[in-house]
């Protein structure tokens, strides 16, 4: 699998190198893991899910994005221990799909449009997670609009803070 | 096909990722039993994030210590001689406490209640979390190679956190917390006695269920854990009642602020180790409480010894424990035989389990053996030593000490 992403659009493409593209999914999935510890309210943000997004949207590129979707939530799923392995996947392989093909087609580089696809996604995950955790594997979970509402929005205002940061990893191809 | 394949490339990549990731799923929720081996992805991701989370909660903890302990000293010596002071007041107030524990325990002993208790603790430090909304877990610094294992308690001074899950690593062990919606602790209402089963929320929140909503059940009441799970031991502090609703069906929604701060946890008491033992009882003091106890309650005036055989057998003397029904009780040659060579084990060696298919014994109260055939007349282990000289069988007084009036 090639850890350099690349992409033959019109649209501007970016890579990144090995150790950023390693190196970011990590520290996202070690800082979801630990921070909450330390200031509880950092859970209803999800990094894990910002990075896939973040991802998807500067590559641009479908299969890179739902491969790098499907890994993060993998890692992310393998360090939750009371739930099976693929719920986190499968909601974080469609947000990935879906946030590059979204980038391949509408430019997603500026604030505005950054804030409100984080907004978008973060409530298709919390849709495809409910539905998975609901339907495959029986896990009953409170669904509340406004708590979804509140977590999208503040997720959205966190990736534009983020998104801004790890411009400095993109390296134009 | 090809082409469509080629065409569609995007979408066959995404439907057989998500169709693998679909059959992972069915697959572990199928298997999902005590048996499952860990999965070794698990392993990795946690032998990947945790040496981080436990090289920062170690430099975290050095420089707290370097605080603490050299720059953070002001007024030490204030507080040194106030603690002091608060030693000699606790010393006494544990004198007063160890004088009733042993009353306890000696009651205790004296109904065959057997108890567990906890004898042995492992201290563990939080390292990690799930970090997700929808599961509440924690990882500790401490594994299989310090004695950790499935299903044992984690607690802290405060009261409950919850219990260690499948998949203990060598150093890292997971603990669900009380506050996740698949934990489950058999829990009590300390005033009431009501026993129910607590849960986590979707929320986060925990609740008291399967209370009859016909029960009263008031604001402020300490939750314990029941001890009827058989993870948690009984009378530790589980929580507070801060709100009671009508629940589903017949039940109550009694919703429960946990003990132990789940959100801010730092270090962790792992319970290794339980006994179930009877109290601590000492021969002569067993007996005094006996023969507190017979002084203390009426008696069952004395009787002729019956001529049938088949008839009721006569009371004992003094206190007397009788076998639970599932228990095997002695042949009745047996217990003669033991209540003349003074052998332990003849009967009511009866230290009844928790568990409801075996009863309490009973005590009852009764008047002086007349025949030594029946299993149910034999006097106590206790009452039968030989070498206490209360423990002498004692001969039918005119007066027994059990006929004085209650106190």
């Amino acid at each position: 699998m090639p850890i350099t992403y690349t992409s033959h659009e019109q649209v501007e493409v970016y890579r990144f190198s090995a150790p950023a593209a390693i190196l970011i999914p990590l520290v996202a999935v070690f800082l979801q893991a630990f921070v909450p510890l330390r200031l509880h309210f950092f859970a209803i943000f999800d990094l894990p899910l910002l990075v896939v997004i973040f991802f998807g949207v500067a590559r641009r590129n479908p299969v890179s994005g739902m491969l790098t979707g499907a890994a993060i939530g993998i890692l992310q799923d393998a360090l939750t221990p009371s739930l099976p392995i693929g719920v986190f996947g499968i909601a974080n392989t469609f947000v990935g799909y879906g946030a590059s093909s979204l980038g391949a087609k509408i430019d997603v580089d500026n604030m505005g449009s950054r804030f409100l696809v984080t907004i978008f996604f973060s409530i298709v995950h919390e849709i495809v997670y409910f539905t998975v955790a609901r339907g495959l594997v029986d896990i009953t979970l409170h669904w509340s609009w406004s708590h979804e509402l509140g977590s999208a929005f503040l997720n959205a205002v966190l990736a534009v803070a983020m998104f801004a940061l790890l411009d400095r990893f993109k390296q134009r191809t | 096909m090809e082409h469509l394949i080629s065409r569609y490339r995007n979408l066959t990549i995404l439907t057989i990722l998500l169709f693998a990731q679909v059959l992972g799923l069915a697959i572990q929720v199928k298997r999902s039993s005590d048996n499952t081996p860990t999965r070794l992805i698990r392993i990795w991701a946690v032998d990947a994030v945790t040496p981080f989370e436990k090289g920062i909660v170690w430099l975290e903890n050095g420089v707290r210590n370097l605080w603490r302990g050299y720059f953070y000293l002001r007024g030490v010596r204030q507080e040194n001689r106030a603690l002091k002071q608060q030693i000699e007041q606790l010393q006494i107030e544990r004198a007063s406490l160890n004088q009733d524990a042993e009353q306890a325990h000696r009651l205790q002993a004296l109904l065959g209640f057997k108890e567990r208790y906890i004898s042995k603790t492992l201290a563990a430090q939080v390292i990690g979390s799930s970090g997700s909304e929808q599961s509440r877990s924690i990882y500790i610094d401490k594994g299989s190679r310090d004695g950790i294992k499935p299903d044992q308690a984690v607690i802290t001074a405060d009261g409950v956190v919850g219990k260690i899950l499948r998949g203990v690593q060598d150093h890292v062990a997971s603990v669900l917390l009380i506050n996740d919606q698949t934990s489950g602790v058999g829990a009590i209402l300390a005033t009431s006695r009501l026993q129910g089963v607590l849960r986590g929320s979707p929320t986060g929140e925990v609740v008291l269920e399967k209370v009859m909503s016909d029960e009263a059940v008031e604001q402020g009441e300490k939750v314990l854990t029941s001890g009827g799970d058989r993870i948690f031991p009984k009378g530790l502090a589980v929580g507070t009642v801060v709100k009671v609703s009508p629940g589903p069906e017949l039940f109550l929604n009694i919703r429960v602020k946990p003990a132990a701060d789940l959100d801010r946890l730092e270090e962790v008491l792992v319970i290794t180790d339980e006994e179930l033992t009877e109290p601590a009882e000492a021969a002569g003091e067993h007996l005094r409480a006996a023969d507190i106890l017979a002084q203390r309650l009426p008696s069952i005036p004395d009787q002729p010894a019956p001529s049938n055989p088949n008839a009721p057998p006569p009371p004992t003397f003094g206190l007397k424990i009788q076998p639970p029904p599932n228990r095997q009780a002695p042949t009745p040659s047996a217990v003669s035989a033991a209540a003349k060579t003074g052998q332990t084990e003849a009967v009511g060696q009866a230290s009844a389990d928790r568990s409801p298919a075996k009863p309490k014994p009973t005590p009852v109260l009764a008047s002086p053996p007349r025949a030594s055939g029946d299993s149910r007349s034999a006097p106590l282990p206790s009452e039968v030593q030989p070498d206490s000289p209360k423990a002498q069988p004692q001969e039918p007084q005119p007066q027994p000490a059990t006929e004085q009036p209650p106190q």
